[in-house]
């Protein structure tokens, strides 16, 4: 479309001027709610009433943050949500590496190791990135009861590596798929088992789908709400139900500045990831649409 | 390791057709059947387990007392559960429609050789990396009629200027709508912009040979080219639709009473708030039932399409 572009009559000298314009509106429409949040988490509650929405803070303070993080009240208890940050945490890492560990497993056993029925499996499974998991909490609260670890962060890893492995394992399959079968089959011949290969020559060129997965897995988890509030304790909660319980604590004043540094601490690690490697965050949610 | 200093010892074993090269050939099966079985039971078999719920009365505690449909038919007479369905399509109607319009408006202009494409990209998409909790949280902020946007908007010197959506029962399900197409055109103007950059320049070039204007070159060739840009989103849309349930806790907490209710927060407080099992349960299988009326014919048409292409 050079030709259209690179004539620059008044007209078409307008026309980009507009353009840019729109463009520039959107990306305000999309920044407002996230400047709004980082204003108001640093302004003093009594400007927070004077002020409004978009007026600067004349004297900053980082104080709402401390007490985000250490003193809130999230329900009965006055600690902040930097236990619950750290809950997500040890449920996220293990969750992540475990799931994308077996996707990889599955992409490749599906793909370059197909036996009689091998589709049929990866279709059975795929069905579980599709389920409303309403439908799958009551069962699963009795069979976490039954486990032992009902309210447990471990409860809590295995839910979501269930419900992930669906996700990892198309993710590995529809790479895997586009990885050429010579150098595997040459293998085959040479001898080399099932995990050399897969060690040898499938998992050095795996860099990219690893990262795909790992950011998929690490937002979808850290983001949960549902898992989160349906199967933990007060002491396993992940940071997303302490912020809810923060924000709908209703003792004494509403302190809207401590509501939205809670709000910037839950979202800053999945925001980070998104700044670092957007690019793989993007490949992974249309990697989830465009089916195998 | 070396690959050579292991290979004699390797070789050895699969000259022999023994164990060791039967557990081989076993060997993907092995690895595959813990997803299978874990994909078996934790989906197929707790779909089965909750429509079985569906069929009994339980209440607090699960029990296997069946009442038939019972809980189907309770479901249809409750109030609360068609406001819940009437919101989803509404809430759902406008979250698609509003998502693919804006997606493919931004992606439009996004094409058109924008100096930093990058950084606005990076703008629109951001959302996506959020929690649908924090959405709620900052939303809820925004639309507070004392504080948020009417305040600010009152203190310009617009002093009627009302915007009260969030508490006002006829308008609360469309903060939902507001909050969730902030948090998801941006994807969908991803999805589109992919698509655009997809399509051969070489069609578009010879229309303009033949003298065909921006708007109708976008009419006549860019659309049809994107139709499976904007199957797909529609799929992924929908899904992200009917599975909304943090989001409405966060912003609204299904209020003000139940006037913003979906169905996955009608069947949460049911399950685990009002101690209604069997109703619950009844709710999740008709939201499992509305999840494959958008799946089915998804799937059929890319079956059938990859038979044809």
């Amino acid at each position: 479309m050079d030709n259209v572009i690179r004539r620059r009559t008044p007209a078409a000298r307008l026309w980009r001027v507009a353009l840019y314009a729109v463009l520039v509106v959107a990306a305000l429409f999309y920044l407002l709610p996230l400047v709004v949040m980082v204003i108001t988490s640093v302004k003093p509650l009594d400007e927070i009433s004077a002020g409004s929405l978009l007026s600067l803070p004349m004297n900053p303070t980082l104080a709402p943050w401390t007490k985000a993080w250490g003193e809130a009240c999230t329900g009965m208890r006055c600690e902040g949500v930097g236990g619950y940050f750290i809950n997500s945490i040890a449920i996220v890492v293990p969750a992540v590496l475990i799931s994308t560990l077996i996707g990889a497993l599955n992409g490749y056993a599906l793909t370059k190791w197909r036996f009689k029925g091998s589709e049929l499996l990866f279709a059975l499974m795929l069905f579980g990135c599709f389920i409303p998991f309403q439908v799958v909490l009551l069962p699963m609260a009795q069979t976490l009861g039954w486990l032992g670890i009902s309210s447990s962060r471990a409860g809590l890893i295995l839910v979501h590596v269930v419900f992930g492995i669906a996700f990892t394992t198309l993710f590995f399959r529809n790479f895997y798929v586009a990885i050429p079968t010579e150098l595997v089959s040459a293998a085959k011949l040479d001898g080399a088992g099932f995990f050399r290969i897969f060690w040898r020559i499938l998992l050095p060129v795996s860099a990219p789908i690893i990262v795909v997965s790992v950011i998929w897995q690490f937002t979808q988890i850290w983001n949960d709400f549902l898992f989160g509030v349906a199967f933990s304790a007060h002491d396993t909660q992940p940071v997303t139900v302490a912020l809810n319980n923060l924000v709908n604590t209703s003792t004494g004043v509403r302190e809207y500045n401590v509501d939205m540094a809670a709000a910037m601490i839950a979202a800053l690690p999945t925001l980070l990831v998104y700044v670092l490697a957007g690019k793989y965050f993007v490949r992974g949610l249309t990697a989830g649409s465009v089916k195998g | 390791m070396s690959l050579t200093s292991s290979r004699p010892r390797v070789a050895r074993a699969a000259s022999r057709p023994s164990s060791a090269g039967r557990l081989q050939a076993w060997l993907p099966r092995l690895v595959l059947a813990p997803s299978v079985a874990i994909s078996l039971f934790f989906v197929y078999g707790f779909m089965l387990w909750t429509f079985i719920l569906s069929l009994t009365n339980s209440r607090l505690l699960p029990s296997y007392e069946f009442v038939g449909f019972g809980q189907y038919a309770r479901l249809m007479a409750n109030e609360r559960w068609w406001v819940a369905s009437t919101n989803l399509m509404i809430f759902g109607g406008l979250f698609v429609l509003i998502c693919l319009a804006l997606g493919a408006f931004l992606a439009i202009l996004l094409d058109q050789r924008i100096r930093q494409e990058g950084a606005l990209r990076t703008i629109y998409l951001y959302p996506m990396a959020l929690s649908f909790i924090v959405t709620g949280v900052v939303w809820k902020w925004l639309l507070n009629p004392g504080l948020g946007i009417q305040a600010m908007v009152r203190s310009w010197g617009f002093e009627s200027f009302t915007f009260d959506w969030l508490v006002n029962p006829d308008m609360a399900v469309y903060t939902l709508v507001i909050a969730a197409v902030w948090q998801a055109s941006g994807f969908v103007m991803a999805l589109f912009l992919a698509g655009l950059r997809g399509i051969d320049d070489s069609i578009i070039k010879a229309a303009q040979l033949d003298g065909a204007s921006l708007p109708r070159i976008y009419l006549r060739v860019v659309v049809p080219c994107l139709r499976p840009v904007v199957f797909s989103a529609v799929m992924i849309l929908a899904h992200i639709a009917i599975k909304s349930f943090d989001l409405v806790v966060a912003l609204t907490g299904g209020g003000p009473g139940y006037a913003s209710d979906l169905p996955a927060t009608f069947m949460y407080a049911h399950a685990f708030t009002r101690a209604q099992i069997g109703l619950g349960s009844a709710s999740a299988m008709l939201m499992l039932g509305g999840v494959l009326a958008i799946l089915i014919p998804y799937l059929y048409s890319e079956l059938r399409g990859r038979k044809h292409g």
